[in-house]
């Protein structure tokens, strides 16, 4: 335990791995959330916080940079995220609402896949990494056969492959059960020991140590209501 | 690993799963063709079983035929990627997006334009079409197939967000096709009249170098901007 508190104060003293500087999102003149300031360090578990349609998932989509007009400014181990698209892109790893897993593939066809988009795994990777998930002995089903949790478990089993630093999961714990969950959390937990950082949003409170919140309603566009519309509230 | 190896590593993957997953959903597959098929053979019923007649027409029929099949296998190019997320995983994977939605175009071709082309000749007898026009309908398919796929793709990248994208689709991609098809049809018109066809196959040619090239970055902007929605 003491070891582990040593750890991360230690990442702490270097540069943060993320930046926000000033961030704020605006959609259809409609202002989710502005003037954030927050670092994430190696070793951080960030859960992002708000009510429904407070932007959590513009935030997560803006951080991976699928939405590219924000403002104000990420910055990835003090570099601009334009300027260090490629090696930003390189230690990300994005699991969205939706997981990119195909109905007619197998889960080890879908994970092979996957996993290739950011280097290689071997098949005994992949099936190690399915049955860490729990899904041993369904490996080469079609994907249409399994539950919806299943297929969620396809798509988190890349947590167990990939080498990536920054882990970004919108609703990690969507359709995963309780026995699920508390294996998420100990990864999620092992991987900041090992210097990486998790942002996550989720509705329900995560059980894990350090962790840190980034509350979406303290920046909700400096009105309380977070349906507020602030006309003309854009720089263009 | 080196940066070439892992791309290559990746277009192959992309490659090898589009070409699974068109094999697995073969009626999506066959569609196009099964049209290209039913029209040719209704169109002695239609116009006139007269062999003199249908030469005549054969040449720009089968253009025109082969367009729409080609047309209507578009819509689901990016479809299914869209819907279940792994556009984001393509566009979030640190190799560059040119080159896979090269790789995709070009599966699109394999399942669809390809097996076209390979069953035109066929599709040329049962229109009388003169001996002279088969090489160069073939020929000519082969290469304006190619450029339709990767043309048509722009189109079903920019409509891939919208719910009801096909007629939207069709409006964007038919004036680009217009020009495949007149060089198409006057290279087989061309050859059966016996005049040289090299001309008109040298511009489709052209038509191909210029849509491998350029349609990807185009593709690759409207990918971009469809996931924002």
């Amino acid at each position: 335990m003491a070891a582990l508190t040593t750890h991360s104060t230690d990442h702490k003293t270097n540069t943060a791995l993320l930046t926000f500087k000033q961030f704020g999102c605006t959609r259809d003149s409609r202002v989710l959330f502005e003037g954030i300031d927050f670092d994430i360090y190696a070793g951080d578990v960030v859960q992002v916080e708000g009510p429904n349609g407070t932007g959590k998932t513009t935030l997560l989509r803006a951080l991976t940079r699928l939405l590219p007009d924000y403002e104000g400014e990420i910055l990835w181990r003090g570099k601009t995220l334009s300027h260090a698209h490629y090696d930003f892109l390189s230690q990300l790893l994005f699991i969205g609402h939706l997981p990119g897993i195909k109905k007619t593939l197998t889960p080890r066809e879908n994970l092979a896949f996957l996993s290739s988009l950011n280097g290689t795994s071997t098949l005994s990777d992949i099936d190690d990494a399915l049955a860490q998930v729990g899904l041993y002995g369904y490996e080469d089903m079609p994907c249409y056969q399994l539950s919806a949790g299943q297929n969620r478990r396809i798509a988190l089993a890349r947590l167990y492959l990939t080498k990536a630093l920054v882990w970004v999961l919108d609703e990690p714990y969507t359709a995963v059960d309780v026995a699920g969950i508390k294996k998420l959390e100990a990864l999620f937990e092992y991987h900041a020991k090992q210097g990486g950082c998790v942002i996550l949003t989720s509705h329900q409170p995560p059980n894990i140590r350090d962790l840190k919140h980034l509350s979406l309603t303290d920046y909700s566009g400096g009105d309380s209501s977070s349906a507020s519309v602030i006309e003309g509230a854009y720089d263009e | 690993m080196s940066n070439s190896q892992s791309l290559s590593a990746t277009l192959l993957s992309v490659f090898r799963r589009d070409l699974v997953i068109a094999f697995r959903q073969r009626s999506d597959m066959l569609n196009p063709i099964v049209f290209f098929l039913m029209v040719v053979t209704m169109m002695p019923l239609g116009i006139s079983p007269q062999a003199s007649t249908l030469a005549q027409l054969a040449p720009g029929l089968l253009w025109v035929i082969a367009l729409l099949a080609c047309l209507l296998s578009l819509d689901g190019l990016f479809r299914t990627d869209y819907d279940d997320g792994t556009l984001e995983q393509l566009i979030l994977s640190p190799q560059p997006l040119y080159f896979i939605v090269i790789i995709k175009a070009l599966v699109h071709w394999l399942t669809t334009g390809l097996p076209l082309t390979l069953v035109a000749p066929l599709l040329g007898v049962l229109l009388a079409l003169p001996s002279d026009g088969f090489i160069p309908l073939w020929l000519s398919l082969l290469l304006g197939t190619l450029t339709l796929s990767f043309v048509g793709a722009i189109g079903a990248a920019l409509t891939v967000s919208l719910r009801k994208g096909g007629l939207l689709l069709s409006l964007i991609i038919m004036p680009l096709y217009v020009p495949v098809l007149i060089f198409g049809a006057s290279t087989v018109r061309s050859a059966v009249e016996g005049i040289p066809y090299t001309g008109a196959l040298a511009v489709l040619g052209m038509f191909c170098a210029l849509a491998l090239m350029l349609a990807p970055l185009a593709i690759v902007g409207a990918l971009k901007m469809s996931v924002q929605e």
